[in-house]
């Protein structure tokens, strides 16, 4: 399976077809989840309008740990079995997810100014979502660094591998310690502690956010492999 | 009677095909002296062969066991040389030797008295370095240095050398003694693999032109090791 | 077994011969702690209040001063390649190693500490906690630490990489270490913090020489 698609080949060919489905989904899901998450969700008894910021902050949490996931896995699997286009898969993956972190932190801070009446406050999940996102840039930075590329792929997995230990403390830190932000209201043994129609919207924004997420990775990657082709190309031109 | 094989080795560095479709096979007592021009490979064969650099295909084999099964085993009977000296300026002479004894290529089978002053004393002999056994090894020239780490190769018993470019920076008498040093190994059974630009005059050894096997050469694809 | 006290052996007698790295590496975190009364001002009651705090960020950025040397020097004359294909795991190596580095550049921090301690006006409640917390602190730098050193082994702007890579890493030991000493200023119990400062240890103790070893062969090749 993972074989049939480490082909570059049969990547694009794939990627081509699903290219365009991934685009409408994220559309589709984006703005109708937006609509309803703008304008036809409940205000929150405590919050009122402020907690519309809900529906970008969670989606963008919740991606900029998945994406931090997928990295840690690709990263693994381009080490263990040297799979090329998992290599490919982490690096593309990377700014994405420190896009992501970047916006949850962003919109955690226009929230928590109206909510907690301070922009930071520093409690176990704020700074550890700051140190994911000090760990996407050291990840960008370690993979960049070196002039064989092949080198710079393999130290920043391990580095990524390493620095998954923060992705667990991240999703627990709001149980182990006392913290200002809430606890998980979506995911949870007893099921859902939030509304429908504020639920709705959300799960929306969250697939379209995933969908989006897939979809400029393939553009990234095929980016990639183009530019490496390109490389090629030269390299031949020289020795000839 | 030990057998080392290397089964159409592959070679790439940062995207670049070094080597391609390379074959030989060593037996006990045999040398094999690699030639070829800058950039054909021959330090990364060399690297290859001690286990530093993966090979990106190919395999190799030591007595038909694929070396992948026990890379422990394999790092313990080979002693690599390779372009820098690894001397420590602060350290004398032996206190390097006997680091080398301990923890160093070569020093699996070195056995316990190996890093003893005697031991040291007899592995530069075969350098002609005796007299700066306790010199700090700061005060020491390239030559010199060179010759220290050649003293490696008299501290244990170890069935593969992989010497890359042994003669650099060596006068002719202390050439003449590496030689001898090869030869006496050989006779006791061990292999040597060794890249040179200058021939040394090693007795019954083999040649291989890596020259032979770069990407885009006709030998390259069907090509084994000449005799 | 033997692999491991050769290099022991072989690293703490080099440090002591050409040895200024262990000085340098105290006299920064001096310097640094000394620092902070002079921009903060001499008031003892904040001085006190930041103590723990300061002494803890100063180790660290020592710690992380003295790692970009630790593996670059072997690895430029060739010993890396040599120990590589000794009879120890790269593994083993990368831990004599670390542990040379520590007794060489962390012993003196700790000794160093309650002194400095002293200087911020720090309560006497947590001179212990501060040494027995540093003692389990300082060793999980090293290991964490190391673990960039190996992987920026060969990089371009090395030394400026280490610190972005290291220093997030760093912030749980930072975090804990902290606490424990604040606990005991305070009159809390201080063993939760201490108990997860072990874990670090233990935790950094499993993990980082894999990585790091990794991140060597790498270089290497």
């Amino acid at each position: 399976m993972l074989n049939y698609f480490a082909n570059p080949r049969r990547f694009m060919k794939l990627t081509g077809y699903l290219l365009p489905w991934m685009a409408g989904l994220t559309i589709l899901m984006i703005g109708v989840g937006g609509y309803l998450a703008l304008f036809n969700s409940p205000p929150d008894y405590q919050q009122g309008e402020t907690v519309r910021i809900m529906y970008v902050h969670v989606p963008s949490a919740w991606m900029a740990m998945f994406c931090y996931t997928t990295l840690a896995i690709s990263a693994a699997v381009g080490l263990i079995w040297k799979h090329p286009v998992a290599d490919l898969a982490a690096r593309a993956t990377a700014p994405v997810g420190a896009c992501f972190t970047f916006l949850a932190l962003l919109t955690g801070a226009l929230w928590g100014k109206p909510m907690w009446g301070t922009w930071w406050v520093w409690d176990a999940r704020l700074t550890s979502v700051l140190i994911l996102f000090f760990l996407y840039l050291g990840y960008m930075a370690l993979n960049s660094a070196f002039d064989d590329p092949g080198r710079g792929a393999k130290a920043s997995a391990i580095l990524a591998i390493v620095g998954f230990v923060n992705v667990p403390i991240i999703k627990s830190s709001v149980d182990w310690w006392n913290t200002l932000h809430q606890p998980a209201s979506i995911i949870r043994m007893d099921g859902p502690t939030i509304h429908g129609d504020m639920l709705w919207p959300l799960l929306l924004m969250i697939g379209g956010f995933s969908t989006y997420f897939g979809w400029v990775l393939m553009l990234r990657m095929r980016a990639e492999l183009i530019a490496g082709r390109a490389r090629a190309r030269r390299q031949l031109q020289a020795e000839r | 009677m030990n057998r080392f094989e290397a089964e159409a080795l592959d070679c790439r560095r940062g995207g670049r095909q070094v080597f391609k479709g390379l074959s030989f096979a060593l037996s006990s007592g045999d040398a094999l002296i690699l030639t070829g021009p800058n950039g054909s490979g021959k330090s990364s064969l060399l690297r290859i062969l001690a286990g530093l650099l993966p090979a990106a295909g190919g395999g190799l084999r030591w007595n038909d066991r694929p070396l992948a099964e026990d890379p422990d085993a394999h790092r313990g009977r080979l002693c690599y040389l390779g372009h820098l000296d690894a001397v420590k300026p602060a350290l004398s002479v032996a206190e390097n030797l006997a680091f080398w004894a301990g923890a160093g290529s070569g020093g699996a089978n070195a056995g316990a008295n190996a890093g003893s002053r005697e031991a040291i004393g007899r592995a530069l002999e075969t350098v002609a370095l005796t007299h700066l056994i306790d010199l700090p090894a700061r005060f020491l020239s390239a030559g010199q240095k060179r010759r220290v780490n050649l003293a490696r190769l008299a501290l244990g018993p170890t069935d593969l050398w992989l010497l890359d470019e042994p003669a650099t920076a060596l006068d002719v008498e202390t050439t003449g003694r590496l030689v001898e040093t090869i030869d006496s190994h050989r006779l006791a059974g061990g292999m040597v693999v060794l890249s040179t630009h200058a021939d040394l005059g090693l007795g019954t050894a083999r040649n291989l032109d890596l020259g032979d096997y770069q990407a885009g050469t006709a030998a390259g694809a069907a090509g084994t090791a000449a005799a | 077994m033997n692999g491991f006290r050769a290099i022991l052996v072989r690293d703490l007698r080099l440090a002591l011969r050409q040895g200024m790295d262990s000085i340098m590496v105290v006299v920064f975190f001096v310097i640094a702690v000394v620092l902070f009364p002079l921009g903060v001002g001499p008031e003892p009651n904040i001085l006190a209040r930041m103590a723990p705090g300061v002494i803890w960020v100063a180790a660290l950025l020592s710690v992380l001063l003295s790692l970009d040397r630790l593996f670059q020097a072997d690895f430029e004359d060739g010993s890396l390649e040599l120990m590589a294909l000794g009879p120890a795991p790269l593994e083993i190596v990368v831990l004599a190693k670390v542990l040379a580095h520590w007794l060489v550049t962390g012993l003196p921090l700790i000794i160093a500490a309650p002194v400095l301690a002293v200087l911020m006006n720090m309560p006497a409640d947590g001179f212990a906690l501060l040494i027995l917390a540093l003692l389990l602190g300082t060793p999980a730098l090293n290991l964490i630490g190391a673990l960039g050193a190996g992987l920026i082994l060969g990089a371009r702007r090395g030394g400026v990489l280490l610190a972005l890579l290291i220093l997030p890493l760093f912030i749980p030991v930072l975090i804990f270490g902290v606490g424990a000493i604040e606990a005991a200023i305070g009159g809390f119990p201080a063993r939760a913090p201490l108990l997860l400062l072990g874990a670090l240890l233990a935790g950094a103790l499993a993990l980082c020489p894999w990585g790091t070893a990794s991140g060597l062969r790498q270089a290497l090749e």
